[in-house]
Formats: C-alpha cells, sequence, structure tokens
C-alpha cells in the first residue's frame, strides 16, 4: 500500500498539476478571503450569496479563519476535480491494467489512491489557510477591524478547528469526485456532472425549496468546512454528508473490486 | 516447482451472450517462446487479461507458475506484461511512465534507464509519452513489461506498428530473453511474425483453439498440396473439377489451383489435363509455408 502511495504522487507532483491546482486554490483564496475585507461595507454583502460578515463576527478570536473558512467549499470543489481526474483517467488511458499486473490488489490500489490524494489536498489546504489568514491580518487594519483576539489561544484553537473542519470537507468532496470517477469511468462526465450538482442542480433545489438544503450532500459538505452554518449545525452536516460520502463510497468500492478490466 | 509456465483448461469467457474464449485447454512449458496467434477478433487479448486476473472467467481454471489465476497476488511479481497495446499517462515522460510502475511494484529505481537503454529509448526518456512514436510507444510497454525481472513475459501484439526493423529488433530481444530462461508468451495476428522465434504455438480461432503443441507438430500437420497452373485462366475450373473427382480436394486461388495431394499425384493430374486437352504452365509442390496453414486453419471455411 506504501508502494502504491508514492507510485501516485509521482503522477501528483507533475508540474501542470500540481501548480495548476495549487494555482487555483490560492486565487480563490485571495478573491474570497479580499472580498471579505474590501467590501465589508458593501450593501450587496461581503460573504457568499449576499451575507454580510460584521466587523463584529471579524474581531472575535475566530475572526482569522473567516475568509479560509468561506473558501472551503470551493477547495472542496477542486478536490473533486483532482481525485475524479485522477482516478477515471485510469480507464481512459487504459492504465488501470498496469496498475493492477504490478499490484492485483484493488483494494490497496483504492486507499494508497486516496492516501497520497488526500495529502495532496492536505497541502493545498495548508497553503490556503496560510494565504488566507496573512491576507486577513493585512487587509484587517484598513477595514477597521481588530485583530487583538485573532492569534489568542483561542483564536490559535480556532484556526485548528477550522483547518480541520476544511480538510474533512475537501476530502469528502475528493471521495465524492473518486466515487463519480469510478461510476463513470470517465474524467470529463465525472467533473461534469460532480461540478454541475454541486454549483448549479443542488443551488437551484435549494432556491425552489429550500428545506432541501438539509438533505442535499453537496451543502452538508460545505457546511462542514465552515463549522454549520446558521440553517445546518455541524452535526447534522456530519451525519448526513457522512452517510452520503460512506454509501458512495462502498458501492464504488464493492463495484471496482468486481468490475472486469477490459479496456 | 511446476514444468509449465501456463496451464489452462475448460477456459471460458462469456461477454453478453457471446462467448469471446471458448472452453480451450493449453499449457506453455517453461523457458520455451510461445507463439499465440490468431485472427483479430478470435480472443488473444481476452485470454491473456483472464491469466493476469484483470477479468473474471466464465468457466475453467487456469495456473500461472504453478499459482492459480484466482489468486494474482501469488504470481504477478513473477510475471511482465503488456497487454492491448502500450498504455502510459500521455502528459509524464517515458522515465516518469516506468518510475509510477517502478514504485509500485517496488523495484529497484536503477532498473528504469537500464531498461530505457535496453529498448532503444535511452536518449528519449525525459521526452512526455505523448511525444512518443508508435514503436517507440510499443517499446516502452515491453521495458515496463521487463521491469520485475520476469519469470514469465506475456506481450500482447508487441509487434504492432513496427517497421519490419523494429520487429527484428523485438524478436531478438525475446529471443535473448528466452535463452537467460524467461518464458515468453507473445501474441499476434500473423503467425509470420512469430514462427521463426517460436518453440511453441497456440493458435486460435473464433475463441476456440484450434492448434496448441511444438511448433514442429504444426509443420508436420501441414496437408501436402500440389500448385497447378493452366495456359488459359478458363481452364482452372476444369482443373478442380479433375482434382475433385479423383478425390482431391482443391481450390482456386491466386490464378491456380491448389490440390490438396501427395506430389506423387501430379504425374496423373498432369495426363488427365492433356487428356482433356488443357495445356498446364505450372505443375509444383507448395513448398512448406505456415503462413498458409495458420489462414487454412484459422480462416472461414
Ligand atoms: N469488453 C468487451 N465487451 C464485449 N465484447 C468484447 C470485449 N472485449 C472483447 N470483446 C469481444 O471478444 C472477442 C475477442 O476479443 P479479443 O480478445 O480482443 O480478441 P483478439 O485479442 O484476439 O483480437 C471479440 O469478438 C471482441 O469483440
Ligand atoms: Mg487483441
Amino acid at each position: 500500500m506504501f508502494n502504491v502511495v508514492k507510485a501516485e504522487l509521482r503522477k501528483l507532483r507533475r508540474p501542470t498539476l500540481f501548480f495548476g491546482t495549487i494555482g487555483a486554490a490560492i486565487f480563490f483564496t485571495g478573491l474570497i478571503t479580499s472580498f471579505i475585507y474590501l467590501m465589508i461595507d458593501s450593501p450587496q454583502g461581503n460573504g457568499d450569496r449576499g451575507r454580510s460578515i460584521s466587523r463584529e463576527i471579524l474581531e472575535l478570536a475566530s475572526g482569522s479563519v473567516n475568509g479560509f473558512a468561506s473558501v472551503g467549499g470551493f477547495l472542496g470543489i477542486i478536490a473533486l476535480c483532482v481525485f475524479a481526474a485522477q482516478t477515471a483517467q485510469e480507464y481512459t488511458y487504459g492504465t488501470l491494467r498496469n496498475l493492477l499486473v504490478r499490484q492485483p490488489s484493488r483494494m490497496k490500489i483504492l486507499i494508497g489512491k486516496f492516501i497520497s490524494m488526500s495529502l495532496f489536498a492536505v497541502v493545498m489546504i495548508s497553503i490556503a489557510a496560510v494565504i488566507s489568514i496573512a491576507i486577513s491580518y493585512f487587509l484587517a487594519p484598513g477595514a477597521k477591524v481588530s485583530t487583538d483576539l485573532w492569534f489568542t489561544s483561542d483564536g490559535f484553537e480556532a484556526i485548528f478547528t477550522t483547518f480541520v473542519n476544511v480538510t474533512i470537507s475537501v476530502v469528502a468532496f475528493g471521495i465524492v469526485g473518486m466515487v463519480l470517477g469510478l461510476l463513470l469511468r470517465s474524467p470529463i462526465s465525472a467533473i461534469s456532472l460532480g461540478v454541475l450538482w454541486i454549483l448549479i442542480i443542488e443551488v437551484l433545489l435549494m432556491a425552489v425549496k429550500n428545506s432541501l438544503q438539509s438533505w442535499l450532500p453537496g451543502a452538508q459538505l460545505s457546511a462542514i468546512a465552515s463549522g454549520g452554518t446558521l440553517d445546518l449545525t455541524y452535526k447534522h452536516a456530519l451525519t448526513v454528508g457522512g452517510l452520503y460520502v460512506a454509501v458512495g463510497a462502498i458501492v464504488a468500492s464493492v463495484l471496482f473490486v468486481r468490475r472486469d478490466v477490459a479496456n | 516447482m511446476p514444468n509449465t509456465a501456463i496451464s489452462v483448461s475448460d477456459l471460458s469467457k462469456k461477454y453478453d451472450d457471446r462467448l469471446a474464449v471458448s472452453h480451450i485447454n493449453f499449457e506453455v512449458p517453461l523457458g520455451t517462446v510461445c507463439g499465440f496467434v490468431g485472427p483479430n477478433g478470435s480472443g488473444k487479448t481476452t485470454t491473456m487479461r483472464m491469466l493476469l486476473g484483470l477479468i473474471t472467467p466464465t468457466t475453467g481454471q487456469g495456473h500461472i507458475l504453478g499459482e492459480p489465476i484466482e489468486h494474482p497476488e501469488k504470481y504477478l511479481s513473477r510475471v511482465g506484461a503488456m497487454i492491448e497495446g502500450p498504455a502510459f499517462y500521455p502528459a509524464l515522460s517515458g522515465y516518469e511512465n516506468l518510475m509510477v510502475l517502478a514504485k509500485l511494484g517496488g523495484f529497484p529505481i536503477e532498473r528504469v534507464q537500464q531498461l530505457l537503454d535496453k529498448v532503444g529509448l535511452g536518449d528519449r526518456g525525459k521526452s512526455k509519452f505523448k511525444t512518443y512514436s508508435l514503436g517507440m510507444k510499443q517499446r516502452l510497454g515491453i521495458a515496463a513489461a521487463l521491469l520485475p525481472e520476469p519469470k514469465l513475459l506475456m506481450l500482447d501484439e508487441p509487434t504492432n506498428g513496427l517497421d519490419p526493423e523494429g520487429i527484428q529488433e523485438v524478436r531478438a530481444l525475446l529471443r535473448d530473453l528466452a535463452n537467460e530462461g524467461t518464458t515468453v508468451f507473445v501474441s499476434s495476428h500473423l503467425l509470420s511474425e512469430l514462427e521463426i522465434i517460436s518453440d511453441y504455438i497456440v493458435m486460435l480461432r473464433k475463441g476456440e483453439i484450434v492448434f496448441a503443441g511444438p511448433i514442429g507438430e504444426l509443420m508436420a500437420q501441414q496437408q501436402p498440396t500440389i500448385i497447378a497452373k493452366s495456359l488459359l485462366h478458363s481452364d482452372l475450373a476444369r482443373i478442380v473439377e479433375i482434382s475433385e473427382k479423383a478425390g482431391h480436394h482443391a481450390v482456386i486461388r491466386n490464378d491456380s489451383v491448389h490440390v490438396l495431394a501427395e506430389m506423387d499425384w501430379a504425374p496423373v493430374l498432369n495426363k488427365a489435363a492433356f487428356d482433356a486437352g488443357i495445356t498446364l504452365a505450372q505443375l509444383a509442390p507448395q513448398l512448406p509455408n505456415l503462413e498458409e496453414t495458420f489462414f487454412e486453419m484459422t480462416g472461414d471455411k
């Protein structure tokens, strides 16, 4: 299994993939974090979907990670794409047969892939966290937000908790990507379906019937990143989201282990 | 230690409602080069996939290096394979592609460069796979199959897309490997590509074995054939008629008649043709030609 991880990391460190992904993460992090501080007095709001994040909230001990937590959903979508592509491409390139000849235990292949991509995700998340907190720190004075409480022990605890929550959320999005990749066996279909579902279909469904947000998978996973939202408790999001991910992962891995590799 | 590298019995694979491989039995002795031949679609790739644990057989058993194919983990570390053409990550270099497999198999990474050199890709290892010609891709596939220093090497149509020189090189490489003790199981849709290097032949036709054994036996199975040509093309059909009347199967092929008969029947045919007013332009035994036998055995009749 350790060998699978090492082999997968060689694919993930490919410069275009690595810097492309990290670059996208940095871009969204910078954009969303700056938005919170630069638009703090805008009547259109400075958070996602027109929400306002007030000075009082930003001045709390947890203020430093407000930006980072809001980026969580985007990092999740990036992870979904990477996990889906790295899994489905083994089918489209026909390289799965090479992997299985060298490591016939299909479960080991899956778990090894998962571990290596999760490591990749943690690198991406860490960079996003550092950048988001740094941008917040530098923009706070201009937005007249006091950072006095940010680096107290409560502040560090908030940073740690958010980091853990974002990581759970992003890795869960990644698993969804892997599941789609395994089921659809094509990077393009897996990514399009995943992104379409989360960014458009769920948003439309929630617009039609707001109570659906308690049950839609993407909404749960995003809510985990911010430690729960006003409408969704953290515990609820973790339970329902976890259930979706677990069922998907079990179905996809059973299929992967049993299915003929005939392409 | 068994003395067969591959043995299969009653092995079948059904896709949808069709048997792609139908109840086949054969054995490949250790240390031989075995040519696995059959026309496109005859089931070669499907068989190899079953032997590597990639697809589950519908019926039957198989053993590789003495281990059952239900447990590929018991033998795959000693097997190298390239199935259905070379498949690699296009955005990675040849070197990186082999590194992925070397890491996965836990093989010493020095082997990667050695193998690139061995297959003649030593100076192109840093180029991306997608920039390779088909011949280079095939050679990278062979290099990947050699990573584990295999006891058994399975190559599926490794000469596809190679020029005659490339085919020669692959043949020489396989023969060298066999001399070093590797069992080579190599497929092709052309017997002529493999007959020179094969000790053993397994021949498939529509998912069924039509021949499995030492290549010498295949030669011996060859039917003695007389080739007759007439001055007038219109007389060919009458030569067929004369032969068939005498109890010898005959067909027209490429402006001549192929008669299944020993050479000592040739004078009889000559006389009969003369009596019928046909002038023969040529009357000769067919030289030993495995390709002909191959097409006869595997073609549609
Ligand atoms: N994945 C598949 N699904 C359905 N039919 C298949 C599949 N793979 C191969 N076949 C069919 O099985 C037969 C044997 O194919 P194959 O083993 O690839 O032959 P060969 O390698 O000798 O050219 C063909 O008729 C082919 O169409
Ligand atoms: Mg084939």
